[in-house]
């Protein structure tokens, strides 16, 4: 396989505990600590490891949004990508919008797969994979932790409710990572620099000449109910009276 | 008028109980129907149970030797097939839905609505984002169906009271063989309740340090008659398989009562436990963020209270 595509998207850092604007109209992002998507940079890592075993002999990493997701892409480019692609619009894309644009590079590009996580940890759709893959016509494997490749196919372990599904694809394919993949390594400081002379390709969204709509209206934000602190007992003795009084046991 | 299309999870042989809480989603809005799809190889007995549930109008029962594993890829294109009659098409949030909607959805040309909580006319829903920090309102375009996965902790599955018509159906959509079902692994034991529908479920944390510990998590849920989850942080570690884990990640349940042993509570835990009736933290760490959450806490190690607390319940 010559080449891998990687999609990157740019997200408040897992750690950051955000929270709802008062009025109401969106989340509090304001000097927000961003990242990679936790779940593409598990995909960048497969990749990473795809390419030192000789399985593959380019990867390509995407992303679209504002030119802030520049900072993303160099991540990933330290990390050990070869190459980035930036797809700048200012507009927030649905992920069937998302995927169309994907599509768009997958044309141009022709990888011969394309990993990226199964969901990002702002907006949790888990959608963009499974809608790329449609609309390539190809296989999808999502939630995968195991990923063994030979020649022409994959075989994929996917952690689904029941266990684990494993599932063999033809490429080229899409596969959308689960947390328990690998673990992505650290970036160090020569990375950085030497990161900075790959190529960083900005396309403007319009230039890819697509027609995309948005189908959906946020209309209200607004924090979850939240469940009333309870109480604390002494012992196991009380814990099981309590169970008990409650009508629980 | 609104009319549904609910697409079954089963296994074939029986029909999962998060086809009863699709259908609970379907009919809390106006409609002039709802049906459900059953794709197997051999679909009569779910199509059977299927017929059971109450609001059901019809059961399609599609027939396909590629049907015997729910694939994405061989499923899509005979939902987006049958949608065409259809307002809404909806599967459950379970990974089966989540892997299968959106290709759906692609296939249709039209978005895809992720884990809705709650309608009120089928055109605006509510969902959450950030690992449940917070909850949007969103509205859909009129003249675009609406497909969707239904958050199964949201609602209560409906009763088995009904008798819709089973019609079979043959489709002639083409079926890709790109993609093979090879096996499936199940650390589950088939005896023990089902985590995601069970009425009590005993969930362990990485505090229990090995999996032979892990069996006090086990001998708590015997005696308790409940189901066994587990933290990230226990599945990473080893001690359980994934299928255990409960999470932003793993099983949003809501059962009536759960207990949380050796887990600190990480906010991607604590989304999937939110919707719980009786949450029950035991923790020797007092600052846990569980104890935020938790109905009736106890601050004590856990390697002293278990043994205590499955004794207590078998005197």
């Amino acid at each position: 396989m010559q080449k891998i595509l990687v999609c990157l998207k740019r997200v408040v850092d897992y750690n950051v505990r955000v929270r709802v604007k008062a009025d109401g109209s969106g989340m509090a992002l304001d000097g927000v600590k961003m990242a990679i998507n936790p779940f593409d940079e598990i995909a960048l890592e497969e990749a990473l490891r795809i390419k030192e075993r000789g399985e593959t002999e380019e990867i390509v990493v995407v992303s679209l949004g504002t030119k802030e997701c520049e900072q993303q892409l160099r991540t990933g480019l330290a990390m050990g990508a070869d190459r980035a692609i930036l797809v700048e619009t200012d507009t927030a894309l649905e992920p069937l919008s998302a995927a169309r644009v994907l599509k768009a590079l997958v044309d141009r590009e022709a990888p011969g797969l394309v990993l990226l996580g199964k969901q990002a940890i702002d907006d949790d759709n888990n959608q963009t994979g499974q809608m790329l893959a449609a609309l390539w016509d190809r296989p999808q494997a999502t939630f995968a932790s195991e990923v063994v490749l030979s020649d022409d196919r994959v075989t994929v372990s996917r952690e689904v409710d029941a266990g684990l599904e494993i599932i063999e694809i033809d490429l080229p394919a899409v596969i959308t990572t689960e947390l328990r993949l690998n673990e992505p390594r650290f970036v160090k400081l020569p990375d950085i620099m030497k990161a900075r002379k790959k190529t960083l390709e900005i396309v403007p969204l319009e230039e890819l000449g697509l027609e995309l709509e948005r189908q959906f209206t946020v209309t209200k934000v607004e924090p979850p109910s939240d469940r009333q602190k309870g109480i604390i007992v002494a012992d196991v003795a009380e814990l099981v009276q309590t169970l008990t009084d409650r009508g629980l046991l | 008028m609104a009319r549904v299309l609910i697409v079954a999870e089963h296994d074939g042989e029986h029909l999962n109980l998060s086809t009863a809480i699709c259908v609970s989603c379907a009919a809390s809005f106006d409609n002039d129907g709802i049906d459900v799809a059953v794709l197997a190889a051999d679909g009569q007995a779910v199509a059977a149970d299927a017929a059971r549930l109450e609001g059901v109008t019809t059961v399609l029962q599609i027939d396909h030797p590629a049907n015997e594993a729910s694939l994405a890829a061989t499923w899509a294109p005979q939902i987006a097939a049958l949608a065409a009659d259809y307002s809404h098409v909806f599967g459950p949030s379970t990974t089966f839905g989540k892997d299968l909607m959106p290709r759906v959805a692609a296939l249709m040309g039209v978005g895809q609505l992720s884990d809705i909580m709650s309608t009120a006319d089928g055109r605006v829903f509510r969902r959450p984002i950030y690992a449940g920090n917070a909850i949007v309102t969103v509205e859909t375009r009129d003249d675009r169906t609406v497909v969707a996965t239904v958050r199964t902790a949201s609602y209560t599955a409906v009763e088995e009271t009904g008798s819709a018509t089973i019609e079979k159906r043959s489709l002639d959509a083409e079926l890709p063989t790109h993609t093979r079902f090879v096996a499936l692994r199940s650390d589950t034991g088939s005896e023990r309740p089902d985590l995601q529908t069970a009425a009590r479920v005993v969930s362990g944390g990485r505090a229990l340090g090995s999996a032979d510990k892990f069996q006090m998590i086990y001998d708590l849920a015997d005696r308790l008659g409940a189901a066994v989850g587990a933290s990230r942080a226990a599945v990473d570690a080893g001690l359980v398989g994934n299928d255990l884990q409960v999470g932003q990640t793993g099983k949003i349940i809501a059962p009536e009562l759960y207990f949380a042993v050796g887990i600190s509570g990480a906010i991607q835990h604590l989304t999937g436990i939110k919707d719980a009736g009786t949450i029950v933290a035991i923790n020797k760490d007092a600052e846990a963020p569980i104890f935020e959450i938790a109905d009736i806490g106890l601050v004590a190690d856990l390697f002293a209270a278990l043994p205590e607390l499955i004794d207590r319940l078998d005197s």
